[in-house]
């Protein structure tokens, strides 16, 4: 299969200080990438760099045959990327206009039939449509940031932490929603994750350490070296 | 969206007629000029201010860029006094696209530096030593072409295209994404949104009104000084309205304007010293009880502000 994304010996980072030590990444069409790294460990800034957040230092990003490398965010986001941050939502607009605002370069129409789409797998967001984000919950922020990452209907889905601060059964949810969307659309996906439940639907998985990738195979490679099962499941048998 | 449009040009509609058939019964038209002046003027501000987050302290700097440079074209160009004013809208734009990089600040850094930007240009307009191009401190004269009837529906006519402009940015994407930016700059370049195109043509825009209503105001007085058209009051007083009615809407404006453009003339000019200190007092109670403007009473209650 083709690749997606690929990322070539990429350096970056804040300032002076670089985080970033030559990353190498790649992601197929309609593939699931996990990437696991504990705190600090650069993820956060990889995800920058490939939507443009950040300034490459050195090195490649092609998306879909072209180089991105040097390309504003929205190009990127016009190009087929979505990205959902930590912070993904705008707290002062309503969930009807977050959802619209993900679906930014497409037409009202398609936005609609969208968004429709997307409020069958979070009735939640549809009941509070004309509340404004910041008055949600954290787990139906985080459902609201995911269903706005999808609403571009995008070639590839990145996203950073999307467990983060949500309970087990909202992780549960949320990954079972991303599953879905990535069995019927066929959506390449690339998270950045420190829960491993995230690698039940990954076909592939990096590990980041100190700003380089560590480890690159199957899950099931993961889960058998012993080095990976100790340093990140604690599994010291 | 189409029935929000349709109700915010039923107002537009309704002020426009007010306007139109108002000078007919009450004859002081000069309260009627500087309402509409004042509307224009706290409607263009909102643009960039009530859309973006990007308060212009120095908003005034487009208002005396607009009624230089279309007294400019009158008395060098000998242009007609309309495409004038269109003049003085462009030479506002011109500003605009000059102080274009301030948009790169944010927050207290980009107000005071809008507002030195705005300073600078009443120095330079107001500099003796380009008395044979501005008049310098002595001011410009437009009485050649003195039309008091004709201004004022110039400034109608301004007041309209300001409203439907706001109206148009309130019903559209384009106005969403402004919102995006106004939240955060990053989350909205990340949902597609090219922040500097967008910030650029909202700030292009409101510079454009500010420049047709000096522009308009100039050839109404037809006589005014530096000090006239750079007065940092006017861009206090024109936030405060915006502020009042309530930002980031048709109506707040609007509302604002009238109210205390309104209660400035029927208190301010008889017994000042009462107008100031409820004037004070109505702010404070405004900055306290209802920071997001009056209009904000029937946003709480979930009712559509226009």
């Amino acid at each position: 299969m083709q690749e997606l994304l690929e990322i070539s010996n990429l350096e970056a980072g804040y300032g002076l200080i670089k985080v970033l030590w030559g990353a190498n990444l790649a992601v197929k069409q309609n593939e699931c990438v996990v990437l696991l790294g504990v705190n600090g460990a650069g993820k956060t800034t990889l995800l920058k760099t490939v939507v443009g957040l950040l300034k490459v230092w050195k090195g490649k990003v092609t998306f879909d045959s072209n180089d991105i490398t040097y390309l504003r965010p929205d190009i990127r986001i016009a190009n087929g990327i979505a990205y959902m941050s930590e912070l993904a939502i705008f707290p002062n607009l309503t969930v009807e206009e977050n959802l619209k605002l993900g679906g930014y370069f497409k037409g009202d129409k398609e936005n609609k039939k969208r968004m429709e789409k997307l409020y069958q797998y979070f009735p939640d967001l549809k009941e509070y449509k004309h509340k404004m984000g910041g008055s949600l919950s954290g787990g139906q922020r985080k459902m609201l940031g995911v269903a706005k990452t999808l609403m571009s209907n995008p070639k590839l889905v990145i996203m950073d932490e999307p467990s983060s601060g949500l309970s087990p059964k909202f992780v549960k949810r949320v990954i079972e929603v991303l599953n879905m969307f990535h069995e019927e659309e066929k959506v390449a996906m690339l998270i950045a994750e420190q829960n491993i439940s995230f690698l039940d639907f990954a076909e592939k998985t990096y590990i980041l350490d100190g700003g380089k990738i560590i480890f690159e195979g199957s899950v099931s490679e993961l889960k058998s070296n012993n080095i990976i099962r100790e340093a990140y499941f604690g599994i010291t048998h | 969206m189409l029935k929000k449009r349709i109700g915010s040009f039923g107002i537009i509609l309704i002020i426009a007629l007010i306007f139109i058939f108002l000078p007919f019964v009450y004859n002081n038209q000069s309260f009627l000029f500087n309402m509409m002046l004042y509307i224009a003027l706290a409607e263009g501000l909102n643009i960039i201010y009530g859309f973006t987050g990007y308060l212009p302290f120095g908003y005034v700097g487009f208002f005396g860029a607009g009624a230089y440079s279309a007294s400019l074209a009158i008395l060098f160009l000998h242009f007609p006094p309309l495409l004038s004013i269109f003049i003085g809208g462009m030479g506002a734009l011109l500003v605009g696209v000059v102080l274009m990089p301030l948009l790169k600040l944010s927050g207290a850094y980009f107000a005071i530096a809008n507002l030195a930007a705005s300073q600078a240009l009443y120095y330079i307009v107001a500099n003796p030593n380009l008395e044979s191009i501005t008049h310098g401190p002595y001011g410009i004269s437009l009485a050649s072409v003195y039309n008091p009837h004709a201004s004022y529906y110039t400034m109608l006519a301004v007041l309209v295209l300001s409203m439907i402009i706001v109206l148009f940015i309130r019903t559209s994407n384009f106005g969403l994404s402004l919102l995006a930016i106004k939240e955060d700059r990053i989350t909205a370049s990340l949902a597609g949104v090219n922040v500097a195109k967008a910030r650029a043509i909202a700030w292009g825009l409101s510079a454009f009104i500010a420049g047709l209503s000096g522009a308009s105001f100039a050839w109404y007085v037809s006589v005014f000084y530096p000090g006239t058209v750079f007065s940092l009051n006017i861009s206090v007083i024109v936030i405060v309205f915006a502020l009042f009615g309530g930002i980031g809407t048709i109506a707040g404006p609007l509302v604002g304007s009238l109210i205390l453009y309104s209660f400035y003339n029927f208190i301010g000019i008889s017994t000042p010293q009462y107008f100031q200190l409820l004037y004070g007092i109505l702010i404070i109670v405004l900055v306290l009880f209802l920071p997001d403007g009056i209009t904000s009473i029937l946003q709480k209650r979930k009712i559509y502000v226009p």
